[in-house]
């Protein structure tokens, strides 16, 4: 079976506008929880998000692409551009039709279509902006990254909730272990900062009045996010023989579905993604020195994700790091899994584990080493990423060090 | 809180669970209920829509039965009105 490398990334996030800023960051364990910017807050509940600060999409694309795309959309293509510099791989015409995009999204172009009914219901507009249509449907960033690089292979986009973006990159890695595509663009995007959307996170009362301190005692809920990150995952012999610079491994992925609740948490669900996942990179538990945690910072979730992973890691779960760093990006839904995967592919590269900030107080309930607000110089040998979504759904990658 | 008011809520509450108002007494726990934590927040909607107020996470976290709910709710309309006043 060929292996997968992971030889560029992208990002797009609260903590910076690229690789090298959101790279700092992690390193710093600087979190871009702020004052909401997009909405006003008077009329919520909560008063923080991590937005993605500064984002000129002029610097980006001309402003017909712009009239086409909705924010999400922007990321993903910003990241994806980062991530194809990065790579340094010069794609023939032949490879191109060799070359798979796949994207994770939760909820599309939802500020385009909260635009466009403001306009209707409360405007009393007749008509809507025409571009709203391909302005809104999930699979934008996705389209419009391959009509940008020129890549004709399998294009779709994935939507599991959180786990879209671990959904998506899991599909491209299949499809490159297999033989399918020898290289694909894989990663998430998602932009939500809109006052209706965020009237219906209110009223699920799971985002946190003040900040997301995964895994401390006082957690109060998440912080949502926005941004987007991309891979590229070539055949690790190709990207070997070109002298690729090879951030680490994408070694394995597994899935799993809890059939218990739609948003209620099972830890029976998600320690079988890690078994599979695990199983599917040929690792021992042993053998993963840092998880990066689903780690939302709700009571629910911190609480049965580690009682997850002590089910799977047994005594070897006090010996690995666990970290959440949703809690300096927030949670960006569709693509949290892409940022993740993003500071697992860093992290195994710099020898370095990312924190988990804003941390206060242990809670007996998440009695693992969570590696609290200071990033560690550790090198380890494999990491895993772990998304679990509304629905019981969930997806964790694996990913092994390349020295 | 006037005998009306529990029932009201109970109403509220049946409605929202699509369960009869008789399996309901003020001493009922939402536990005994089969009241899950997404069928609380639908609760608390159903509430805050009935009676125009705004319930606290917080404070909701707090209730576990059927007459604490009633006699929170009466509290934040009792506010409102004085507020109004």
């Amino acid at each position: 079976m060929r292996r997968v490398a992971v030889t560029g990334l992208g990002v797009i996030s609260a903590i910076g506008g690229d690789t090298r800023q959101f790279l700092d960051s992690l390193q710093a364990g600087r979190s871009g929880i702020r004052p909401l910017q997009a909405v006003d807050s008077a009329l919520l509940r909560f008063k923080n998000g991590a937005e993605v600060a500064g984002f000129d999409p002029l610097a980006s694309f001309d402003p017909k692409q712009t009239d086409l795309l909705d924010r999400f959309a922007q990321f993903a293509a910003v990241a994806a551009r980062e991530a194809v510099r990065d790579s340094g791989l010069e794609w023939t015409a032949a490879a191109k039709e060799r070359t798979a995009v796949v994207t994770g999204c939760c909820v599309g172009g939802q500020a385009t279509e909260d635009a466009a009914f403001v306009d209707l219901y409360r405007h009393n507009k007749p008509r809507v902006n025409p571009m709203s249509i391909p302005r809104i449907m999930a699979n934008a960033g996705a389209s419009f990254v391959s009509m940008d690089m020129g890549f004709t292979g399998p294009v779709f986009t994935v939507s599991t909730a959180c786990a879209s973006a671990n959904h998506a990159i899991g599909q491209a890695f299949l499809m490159v272990r297999s033989g399918m595509v020898d290289a694909a663009l894989t990663g998430g995007s998602e932009a939500i900062f809109s006052y209706g959307f965020l009237k219906a996170w209110e009223a699920m009362r799971v985002v946190s009045p003040d900040t997301c301190r995964p895994f401390s005692r006082d957690r109060q809920g998440l912080i949502l996010g926005e941004g987007g990150a991309m891979l590229v995952l070539e055949e690790m012999d190709e990207a070997r023989a070109r002298g690729a610079r090879i951030y680490a491994e994408l070694a394995g992925f597994g899935m799993s579905a809890d059939a218990h609740h739609i948003t209620q948490p099972t830890w029976e669900g998600p320690a079988a993604a890690m078994r599979a996942a695990l199983e599917s990179a040929s690792l021992a538990p042993a053998d993963v020195g840092y998880i990066n945690a689903h780690g939302t910072g709700t009571l629910a979730n911190d609480a049965t994700e580690t009682k997850a992973i002590r089910a799977v890691f047994g005594e070897s779960a006090d010996r690995l790091v666990v970290s959440s760093t949703k809690s300096m990006h927030g949670h960006a839904l569709g693509a949290a899994g892409a940022i993740e995967a993003a500071a697992c592919a860093l992290s195994l590269h710099h020898g370095f584990v990312p924190p988990t900030a804003n941390y206060t107080a242990p809670d007996p309930a998440c009695d693992l080493d969570v590696a609290p607000n200071e990033a560690r110089q550790l090198r380890v040998g494999a990491a895993l990423s772990n998304a679990f979504a509304f629905g019981g759904l969930n997806a964790v990658l694996a990913f092994r060090a390349v020295r | 809180m006037p005998k009306e008011f529990l029932q009201r809520v109970i109403g509220c509450i049946a409605k929202a669970q699509r369960i009869p108002t008789e399996t309901m007494k003020a001493e009922s726990t939402f536990e005994q209920l089969g009241i899950d934590s997404l069928d609380g927040i639908n609760i608390l909607f159903a509430l805050e829509s009935e009676f125009d107020i705004e319930i606290p996470d917080n404070a909701a976290q707090q209730v576990k039965t059927v007459g604490d709910m009633a006699n929170g709710v009466f509290a934040l309309v009792e506010q409102k009105q004085r507020v109004q006043a």
